[in-house]
């Protein structure tokens, strides 16, 4: 311990800086892959117990390595590049998707301070890396050199931009209410009780940012971009191995970042949801806010897979008039109500 | 008004709600799942398996070499070669069955005059090298014998229906 302390002292500050800040990073990221693998589990259970089934249970107790089944599997495929198809791009395409979705959890608070990077505009950062996992598509449909693969990137390429517009208008209704930038301020703004958290001012911003956060992940019924009956796999037919399970990895990333920040801006994020109820609010003082975060995420989480296992899948034109037509007048109106009610002072919220 | 109420609903999700409260009493109830090699789901007197030739109670076997079944045969999987024996029967000399290209119709049994060839609760079997896939004359008496008992019992059991 002594000579640890020895050779961390002996290391200059601005690396002793980096080395922090790159523990930190594995602390989010490393969590982050295994709820992705056990999410991949999750998901099979959910949707078997929907199904009548009772779901994956062999491989382990329960099933409970199953994900670590599936993987080393995909880690042991052989990853094939179709002739013509631009090698460097297919396979920058796998990262291109991933890192964005990895990349945006800097700025998700998981407790009071606990962040790693506290920066003001932390929602702008979001709502910038949310949309650059688009890129990631595209160009694996473009460097698949396949028409399947083609189409599912345009595909998706439409239906993120439609999406995007509602999305982004919906945390602009969060920036007013909470009136900054910074994921822990807007938290903080939502202090006081289960009623002072967004999702009551916010209801149908909740309700559009949720909804096309689904969209955003392509998840069903959202799942154009791969629709197995109309284009194979859509982007991802020409992938195998370690680069499908890359794109694997950033969608279901993806689905947990949504959950996140659904959670933060209109769920309180780590606030406990008895704050403000005497007798429980002090009965329940003792849980740790991360828990709640968890909680709450777990809850969006489970909506995904029990929309998936619910929902057929969108015709195209009406994904894109849920997009255009509905989501993106809904949100406009709605800013126009909290920018009325925010000039009222209306309470509890705006006072 | 009619759209407008029809806009009212859309908006409230009314149908994707029901959707979801269907599936979420789904999640609760009791799984039918069967777990396959612990558990087995009951089969049929009529269950169409794996082939067997029958014999008589004395040992001698049934068929007669006919060639009905090979020749109501859809897939082709049956090939038939007969003799007379020493004793002056007509029996097949050779009478295989290719499991790959049988589709388990049961034309076969259906045709069979003597009700030599049938098809056994057989299901669970496998191939690992070429050529294992053809049932000969030998694997067919040998599957007849291990399983007559069954065999009798699920004929006995259909009669009343034929």
């Amino acid at each position: 311990m002594e000579t640890l302390l020895a050779v961390w002292e002996a290391i200059p500050e601005t690396w002793q800086n980096l080395l922090w800040i790159i523990v930190k990073i594995l602390a989010i990221a490393v969590p982050i892959m295994l709820a992705v693998a056990y999410l991949t589990l999750a998901e099979r259970k959910v949707i078997g117990y929907i199904q009548v089934r009772i779901g994956p249970n062999r491989v382990g107790p329960r099933g409970l390595l199953q994900p670590i089944a599936d993987g080393l599997k995909l880690a042991l495929k052989e990853i094939i590049i179709p002739t013509r198809a631009n090698r460097f791009l297919f396979l920058m395409a796998p990262l291109l998707a991933l890192a964005p979705a990895l990349a945006a959890w800097a700025v998700v608070p998981f407790d009071d301070g606990m962040v790693l990077a506290d920066i003001s505009a932390g929602l702008l950062y979001v709502l910038a890396l949310t949309s650059l996992s688009v890129y990631g598509i595209i160009i694996a449909g473009w460097a698949s050199n396949s028409k399947y693969a083609f189409l599912g990137a345009m595909r998706s390429a439409a239906q993120m931009v439609a999406y995007e517009i509602a999305m982004g208008f919906a945390l602009v209704g969060v920036l007013m209410a909470a009136g900054s930038l910074n994921l822990g301020e807007i938290v903080r703004a939502q202090e006081g009780s289960l009623l002072h958290w967004f999702w009551l001012p916010l209801l149908p911003l909740f309700f559009v940012y949720f909804i096309s956060g689904v969209a955003e992940t392509n998840r069903a019924p959202f799942d154009v971009a791969e629709g197995e009956s109309e284009i194979v796999a859509g982007f991802h037919v020409e992938y195998s191995g370690m680069s499908f399970a890359l794109f694997f990895l950033a969608e279901y990333a993806n689905m947990i970042l949504i959950s996140a920040l659904t959670a933060v801006m209109f769920l309180g994020g780590w606030l406990s949801p008895f704050q403000g109820i005497p007798g429980l609010e002090d009965l329940f003082a003792w849980v740790p806010g991360i828990v709640w975060l968890l909680l709450k995420m777990s809850v969006f989480l489970f909506l995904f897979l029990w929309f998936r296992a619910t929902f057929p899948r969108y015709r195209y034109d009406q994904i894109m008039r849920l997009g255009w037509k509905v989501f993106i007048p809904i949100t406009i109106v709605w800013l126009l109500v909290i920018g009325v009610a925010i000039m009222a002072h209306l309470g509890p919220w705006f006072d | 008004m009619k759209s407008l109420q029809q806009i009212l609903k859309s908006f409230v999700l009314l149908e994707l709600l029901k959707g979801l409260r269907l599936t979420g009493k789904y999640f609760f109830a009791k799984k039918i799942t069967v777990q396959y090699p612990e558990e087995k789901t009951p089969q049929s007197p009529r269950f169409r398996g794996r082939h067997a030739l029958r014999r008589y109670p004395n040992g001698e076997e049934r068929c007669i070499a006919c060639k009905l079944c090979e020749a109501v045969c859809p897939a082709l999987a049956i090939t038939i070669e007969a003799e007379p024996r020493e004793d002056g029967s007509r029996r097949t000399t050779r009478y295989d069955i290719d499991l790959f290209k049988c589709i388990y119709c049961g034309f076969c049994e259906e045709a069979c005059p003597v009700d030599a060839i049938v098809e056994t609760r057989e299901y669970e079997y496998h191939f690992e090298n070429r050529g294992e896939n053809i049932m000969t004359k030998e694997m067919l008496l040998a599957m007849g014998d291990k399983y007559e008992q069954q065999i009798a019992a699920d004929r006995a059991a259909d009669a009343p229906y034929r």
